[in-house]
């Protein structure tokens, strides 16, 4: 008799093992749901996989009846439009912020501490300055997101760069490389693979602030669709939207770590040697 | 704990929740407007308290922060009874096939809900404009029928959907021009520069109405709840009208509750039509005109699709009124019963 510790899953069994649990959800939800709909036909807190899948029917192959949009492309492209718009300042913000910082101790002094600081404030509390800065439009979206991971990435950037050996940079003087050189030849291709690290890591939040910032003024998007039909408890529609959103937000970290792996392969060969 | 154990209990749960019987406790929830604070003054005073002792049960009135919040969760069972406007109480509870029945009508906005332009004179100026408002709620119906009474529809204007908490801030802004909201908020845009109120509850009267609405089946079950309710409603009214010095103090109470003063709290009076006796809203719910009125807030909601996805008109959700029923009768979801407020009124409580 092998002892617990020692008895490891074969692929199969990892596989089974890993869908169990969701298995196990689902079939809960289904018997409350069952339970629900057969006390009241029309309740609509525990919709059944049929009303989803009508909900969801109508509101991607049919044409809306106000304006012949297919509202959930809609919903999902602008929302993800927002999303990449807003990482992607964060994301360059906080490289540039992040490395130089980082690199430069003049720099370190002058604005690590003020970093530290403006990340620390939140920024949903911020969000009727905003409004009244960039107004209520698409940019007040966007906005909310960059200044929401901007931080996040920026710190931790800095941090990365300064975690690089100063070996390294030293060599570098040696052979005659001036402080430009040393950023974009020594610093810069370390520093990238991490900063798709962090831009995954910041994912979560991004999608938290995009919703929060759908939620108070929008006419389409993902969160501003969950915000709506809340009103009316339909959860026909929301459940699916929460699902849609979580396997967007799993293929894009996906799509990052696999952009990883293509562009910086010397990332991984590097933390494995 | 095994799944074949845990199948029982969630049956259970999921069963307790829809499953209503006799009984002598009972809870009823509300949220802060004008015209329901009322219950917050009559739980304080003892004046519910005192009402449900005459008929040996127990009402609990307990506060929720969020108006929509408060109907979901009636709509869920927690709570026996709820405040709630005439289309919400169609659109959420009775489409989710909680029999709904209103059981006082406390009074309708007379002025509490309007449409405001910056830079515009008349309601016609709106085509064209992006209107902010908190969509598919009593704001966008009277958009609805603003826009009807001067031709123009939904497609002339750009609905952009805003949460009633930011509905001051966001109108400083430069680019919202247009908005639609209710008081306290109404009055707080009304008073900034260059705002011109051009559409109000006032010119559609009687047809954004609040009331309170009981679970039909609890009500059918315990009449006394309703007798109760009844009964100390009407006192409440009785003691909040004119100016002894007993109303000035319950209406100051009731204002410092919502956040005002009273002065303040007089001023939303003054745009409400409160049913200060049960005859004046007996008036209404016998009317043909509240058939007209919940007729064409169906009309409304279907359009919106509010009745949900499975609604093939209309009249999917029968609504039972005392001067008819509008809509399918075979599946009435929503009713006025005016039999409680008759009571009151023959002074039989």
């Amino acid at each position: 008799m092998k002892r617990l510790i020692n008895r490891t899953p074969g692929l199969r069994g990892r596989w089974l093992l890993g869908l169990l649990p969701f298995a196990l959800l689902l079939v809960l939800y289904l018997l409350a749901s069952d339970a629900r709909l057969a006390a009241n036909p029309n309740d609509k807190l525990l919709p059944s996989v049929e009303q989803m899948g009508n909900a969801l029917h109508a509101l991607a192959l049919e044409p809306s009846k106000r304006n012949g949009d297919y509202l959930f492309w809609v919903d999902t492209l602008s929302s993800l439009k927002r999303l990449l718009i807003g990482v992607a300042i964060a994301a360059l913000i906080g490289l540039v912020v992040g490395l130089l910082t980082g690199a430069l101790p003049l720099l370190t002094a002058g604005i690590s501490p003020l970093l530290t600081v403006i990340s620390l404030v939140p920024p949903l509390a911020l969000l009727p300055i905003l409004f009244i800065v960039v107004g209520l439009g698409e940019l007040s979206k966007v906005a909310l997101i960059a200044l929401g991971i901007t931080p996040f990435i920026a710190r931790d950037i800095l941090q990365r760069t300064q975690e690089i050996p100063a070996q390294q940079l030293i060599k570098a003087q040696t052979l005659g490389a001036n402080t430009s050189q040393i950023l974009c030849r020594v610093l810069l291709p370390q520093i990238l693979p991490r900063l798709i690290e962090a831009v995954r890591l910041s994912l979560g939040s991004g999608w938290l602030f995009l919703i929060a910032a759908e939620a108070i003024a929008a006419t389409d998007g993902l969160g501003y669709r969950i915000f709506l039909v809340r009103r009316y408890l339909s959860m026909d529609i929301i459940l699916p939207y929460v699902a849609w959103i979580t396997l967007l937000a799993f293929v894009l970290d996906q799509l990052l770590a696999r952009a990883n792996r293509w562009l910086f392969p010397w990332h991984k060969a590097g933390a494995e040697s | 704990m095994k799944l074949t154990r845990l199948i029982p209990l969630l049956l259970c749960t999921s069963l307790a929740a829809t499953a209503a019987n006799a009984k002598d406790s009972f809870s009823i929830c509300w949220s802060i407007y004008v015209g329901w604070m009322p219950w917050a003054y009559g739980a304080d005073a003892g004046i519910v308290d005192k009402w449900a002792d005459k008929y040996g049960i127990d009402i609990d009135v307990v506060q929720i922060n969020d108006y929509v919040e408060s109907i979901n969760q009636f709509t869920a069972g927690e709570f026996d009874g709820c405040t709630m406007t005439n289309m919400d109480a169609l659109t959420i509870p009775a489409a989710s096939g909680v029999d709904s029945t209103g059981l006082i009508l406390g009074d309708y906005s007379n002025g509490n809900d309007g449409i405001v332009l910056k830079n515009g004179s008349t309601l016609a100026d709106i085509e064209g404009q992006s209107v902010n408002l908190v969509e598919l709620s009593v704001s966008h119906y009277l958009l609805a029928r603003g826009l009807d009474s001067v031709g123009l529809s939904e497609a002339d204007v750009e609905v952009v959907n805003t949460s009633d908490a930011d509905m001051v801030a966001a109108y400083t802004t430069d680019d919202v021009t247009a908005v639609v909201t209710w008081n306290p908020l109404l009055s707080e845009i009304n008073a900034m520069d260059n705002s011109t109120e051009v559409f109000n509850s006032a010119q559609i009267p009687g047809e954004i109405i609040d009331m309170l609405v009981v679970n039909t089946e609890t009500l059918a079950e315990n009449p006394n709840f309703g007798k109760a309710l009844v009964g100390a409603w009407y006192e409440i009214m009785s003691t909040m009208q004119g100016d002894s010095a007993a109303a000035i103090e319950a209406r100051t109470a009731m204002a410092v509750a919502s956040g005002t003063d009273l002065a303040g709290y007089d001023a939303q009076l003054a745009s409400t039509e409160m049913f200060y006796s049960p005859e004046q809203a007996l008036e209404l719910a016998n009317s043909d005109t509240l058939v007209s009125t919940m007729s064409n807030v169906a009309e409304f909601s279907f359009d919106h699709g509010l009745l949900g996805m499975g609604a093939p008109d209309a009249g999917f959700i029968g609504i039972e009124m005392p001067a008819g029923t509008f809509g399918d009768a075979g599946n009435v979801q929503f009713r006025f019963d005016p039999s409680f407020m008759q009571m009151a009124a023959d002074g039989a409580l």
